[in-house]
């Protein structure tokens, strides 16, 4: 592996350019540049890992119990990297992709044009939003936010903390913290009741899958040491001197409870970050079981605009092993696009790749019904900031559907909801669900926010400084 | 049962709804048909200036037009805010254009003579203003800024929260807004009236309003009406907010009462294609970094393009049909700095007795008329 | 507060990171960002918004959610999350809409 410094060491064009260095994104790279392609991979952060093997090279954690197997296995993905041609380029904001597959990227406040013959995304994904009220105070973050404080920087919050939510992460974080000596105070499961019995069919396949067993091994663990309050159907965090204090649930038709609560962490499960494919055009789909938009792709992960393939959860949640053998699938194809294999070739060394899928891809469907969010946490209470950026609540976005707002960019004109920095990573799911349930459809037929670049704010002088032709200058100034 | 209204107004963008709250407070009952969530819409990417100072070359009439809509424009403000709740910030404190160089600033000086200079064309006061001058106003300007055009007339709002008050007033005034009405075909009815169709769909209307924007070049020929009109693409920038520092709204630049600061004033024929391209975002980056070099360490959060809507000689046309009595074209690209005058006065021409003579100035048949020598 | 798992507080780190937290001097880690050592000094807000003024802290630590906005070496609205500390750093809190120039 070749690591830039800077962006005076980048090339102006590479066969394939590599957006994140997760496992999806590690994997394509690889792959691509062991069939002798040139291959930079970008990543935002300072070292390769993504966010489920963050800091992996650099964890300030020795014991391995506290992280678990399952994050270590991530070393030798990076290890891999290291010992490969890939270039990588970390600490790297990617902000622009056009369909001819021009690329803006910043370092440091910097700015650089490259062309891939051939991009692929691996974006990972995002925790969904959890829009109850109170969750945008401080004490208040995501459980993967505090998973990041641990891997990266060894930090366990102090005090009375209480996780609330759903998902395999939140049970994750729990254990690791127990693992660690600080068991947290509690965790509020807000899994709807009525998912056991929607999942209960794809049960058997679940049991024949790789998750099974360290899955039930790891609800043990924190079973023992927690606190468990099962069935929570509604939340909402309050604040003493700004900060939170205590969080307020209710469980059932029973009374609303209440828990004096230093750190709330939240979690109800992921979605693929879509921005930068949906900004270069790619076509996004809704997917009911797993509640988010997508983007299009065929099986190599290819998406409806020439030349960029999207991968890993990026493409739609199926955790990191299906995302590293999904990047991989990626590196094979670009191989195969570029000239450097016969499609059968390819072909061939897929098929293994797949089968591999096809063995987790079992499990995974009995997590997503089982973990699939309550309708009534995916949809903003009308005292819950929806947008957090704009400061739009639950109520705003219900009295502006009322006037027959058909979609989400209707939405976004008339109250600013994902006009913000964050450009509605936070609030696009809610905005497009409240608007599908105040007009009695499916999100599919609702839509989600037209994306564009910068997918990240960037400095107006580095804009300034793209490359450009006189034509520009002729459209701008006419006198 | 066939919907019955008054009037229908096609199209939901700023015109539209400024038309339809106005025929509403008339006293008719309206209904605004529109597109769905995806459209081609002038309305969401607007740059939001009610402003005078460089139009109607060609036309003395518009410079009049868009002065009377100017001054109409405050009470057509607080009405809104009377009867919404929401306060469109509207600012008239007079604007500028910058100039990035002393031969940029003579052009632009030589082009407003020439705009006064036009025969019919009512006095428009303006100033020239040198460098030292605008430094009291903008300490911040670049080396290169050498002067501006100021005029006083000049000023802007929040053309976002322009856009929801007057669905707002609309819905409030008793008016049916109906989305995802894409309109296949409207044809008279033998009593008088117009029938309009969206697949399954149908109403009935008196009146219909073409104010659909580019689309009112597919859907004039229905009413036996021609609408010339053709996209020409713009594109925009916009920044986190930021602490106020720009006064008064600048042609190209100007900070919104949120804080973010927006720029564009490009102008490209890209058909119906709306993208965005670094080359031009860069280009109009460049010449805002220059006026205000503070500003190039600012981020941009957004951007957009729109379609702005364009006749042969950029002008309005407001017509009532002759084959057709009863159908009326209404088209701009100045659905901001127009929004008073169609509210508070085409919308009451259209409940009335039809358009005045004031509006004839308008009329496409200025297209057919050869131009003199 | 977030405080550091004793296995993580090995010799190497003992050293840390010397910065300036309002203009008080303050103390972080290596391989912290600057969004994890103000956490790790017990400051769970880092900005109040530009619309309401209402307190903020990091909420994604991954570069998505923008409420970690603080001012770094002078220049304003920098994710936290995403920036490492460096020796000698001078971090404010962001009250508020940036200036222009800040």
């Amino acid at each position: 592996m070749t690591r830039l410094d800077q962006l005076n060491d980048l090339k102006p064009i590479y066969d394939v350019v590599v957006v994140g260095a997760g496992p999806a994104g590690m994997a394509a790279a690889t792959e691509a540049s062991a069939h002798g392609l040139e291959v930079l991979l970008v990543d935002e952060a300072a070292s390769p890992g993504g966010q489920i093997f963050r800091a992996i090279t650099e964890t300030p954690l020795h014991d391995r119990r506290v992280l678990g197997e399952d994050y270590w296995k991530g070393r030798a993905a990076a290890e891999t990297l290291l010992a490969s041609g890939v270039h990588y380029l970390p600490g790297a904001t990617v902000w622009h992709l056009d369909p001819v597959l021009q690329f803006g990227l910043s370092v440091e406040g910097r700015a650089a044009a490259v062309t891939a013959r051939r991009a692929v995304l691996a974006t990972g994904a995002l925790e969904r939003p959890f829009p109850v009220k109170g969750w945008t105070l401080p004490g208040v973050m995501s459980a993967g936010a505090a998973q990041t404080l641990l891997k990266a920087s060894g930090l366990v919050p102090q005090g009375r903390v209480v996780l609330a939510g759903t998902g395999p992460l939140l049970w994750l974080l729990a254990s690791q913290y127990v693992a660690a000596g600080h068991p947290p105070a509690a965790i509020l499961d807000t899994t709807a009741t009525g998912n056991w019995r929607r999942a209960v069919g794809a049960l058997p396949a679940f049991l024949r899958s790789p998750y099974v067993a360290k899955g039930l091994r790891l609800l043990l663990r924190v079973r023992r040491a927690v606190r468990v309050v099962s069935g929570v159907i509604e939340l909402s965090i309050e604040a003493g001197d700004g900060s939170a204090t205590e969080i307020a649930f209710r469980r059932g038709d029973r009374p609303m409870e209440r828990m004096a609560a230093d750190h709330v962490l939240l979690h109800q499960g992921v979605t693929p970050n879509v921005n930068l494919a949906s900004a270069a055009g790619c076509a996004l789909e809704w997917n009911e079981t797993q509640a988010c938009f997508r983007p299009r792709t065929d099986a190599w992960g290819r998406s409806s605009v020439a030349g960029i393939a999207i991968t890993g959860d990026g493409s739609g949640i199926g955790g990191a092993e299906i995302a590293a053998l999904r990047g991989q699938l990626a590196g094979i194809d670009a191989a195969c696009e570029l000239g450097r294999m016969a499609p059968e070739v390819r072909d061939g060394l897929a098929a293994s790749v797949r089968a591999r899928i096809a063995a987790y891809d079992r499990g995974r469907h009995f997590l997503d019904l089982l973990y699939r969010p309550a309708d009534h946490f995916r949809l903003p209470h009308d005292e819950a900031l929806a947008c957090r950026c704009e400061e739009v609540t639950g109520r705003h976005l219900r009295e502006v559907a009322a006037l027959g707002v058909p979609g989400p960019n209707q939405m976004k004109s008339m109250l600013r909801c994902g006009m913000g920095p964050c450009q509605g990573r936070l609030c696009g799911l809610t905005v497009a669900e409240v608007i599908a349930a105040e007009r009695g459809v499916s999100p599919a037929e609702v839509g989600y926010y037209r994306l564009r670049s910068p997918v990240k704010p960037v400095t107006l002088a580095e804009i300034a400084s793209m490359p450009r032709e006189e034509r520009d200058e002729k459209a701008v100034l006419r006198v | 049962m066939v919907e019955t209204y008054d009037v229908a107004v096609l199209g939901g963008g700023l015109v539209g709804t400024a038309i339809g709250l106005g025929l509403a407070g008339q006293g008719l009952r309206t209904a605004i048909l529109d597109e769905g969530d995806v459209a081609h819409r002038a309305s969401r990417g607007n740059f939001a200036l009610v402003w005078v100072q460089s139009k109607g070359m060609g036309m003395p009439r518009y410079s009049s037009w868009t002065r009377e809509s100017v001054r109409l424009w405050p009470d057509y403000a607080a009405s809104l805010r009377e009867e919404s709740g929401i306060d469109v910030s509207l600012h008239q404190p007079g604007g500028f254009t910058l100039a990035l160089s002393e031969g940029e600033l003579e052009r632009r000086a030589a082009n407003m003579a020439r705009l006064n200079a036009q025969p019919g064309f009512e006095h428009l006061d303006y100033e020239v203003w040198d460098r030292s001058q605008l430094r009291q106003v903008f300490p911040e300007i670049g080396p290169e800024v050498a002067g501006a055009i100021f005029c006083r007339l000049d000023g802007h709002v929040n053309s976002l929260r322009l856009f929801r008050a007057q669905h707002v007033v609309f819905a409030r005034r008793g008016g049916a807004y109906l989305p995802n009405f894409q309109v296949q075909e409207i044809s008279r009815l033998p009593g008088g009236g117009f029938r309009i169709l969206s697949g399954e769909r149908c109403i009935e209307a008196g009146q219909v309003v073409l104010a659909a924007g580019i689309g009112n070049a597919r859907l004039a020929p229905m009413v036996g009406l021609d609408a010339p009109v053709r996209p020409l693409r713009g594109q925009a920038l916009v920044t986190e907010k930021v602490a106020p520092f720009l006064s008064h709204p600048i042609v190209t630049l100007r900070q919104t009462d949120e804080g973010g600061v927006m720029m564009g004033d490009s102008q490209e024929e890209a058909g119906f294609d709306e993208a965005t391209g670094l080359g031009i975002l860069g280009a109009m980056a460049d010449r805002a970094a220059r006026m205000f070099p503070k500003l190039g360490q600012v981020n941009i959060v957004r951007t957009w393009s729109a379609l702005r809507v364009m006749t042969k000689d950029g002008f309005p046309i407001y017509q009532h049909s002759e084959a057709a009595p009863g159908a009326f074209l209404t088209t701009c690209h100045s659905g901001v700095t127009l929004a008073a005058a169609h509210a508070l006065a085409v919308a009451p021409m259209i409940a009335g007795e039809g358009l005045t003579d004031a509006l004839d100035a308008f009329h496409p048949r200025r297209f057919h008329v050869p131009a003199a020598s | 507060m977030f405080q550091r798992l004793p296995d993580a507080d090995d010799a190497a780190r003992r050293t840390g990171i010397r910065f300036t937290l309002d203009g008080l001097p303050a103390q972080g880690f290596a391989g912290d960002t600057v969004a994890a050592a103000l956490l790790a000094l017990g400051r769970d807000t880092c900005r109040q918004t530009a619309i309401s003024g209402s307190p903020r802290g990091p909420y994604c630590m991954m570069g998505v959610c923008f409420d970690c906005l603080v001012v770094i070496d002078g220049v304003g609205n920098r994710q936290g999350c995403l920036v490492r500390l460096r020796e000698g750093m001078v971090v404010e809190t962001q009250a508020g809409k940036r200036e222009v120039g800040r």
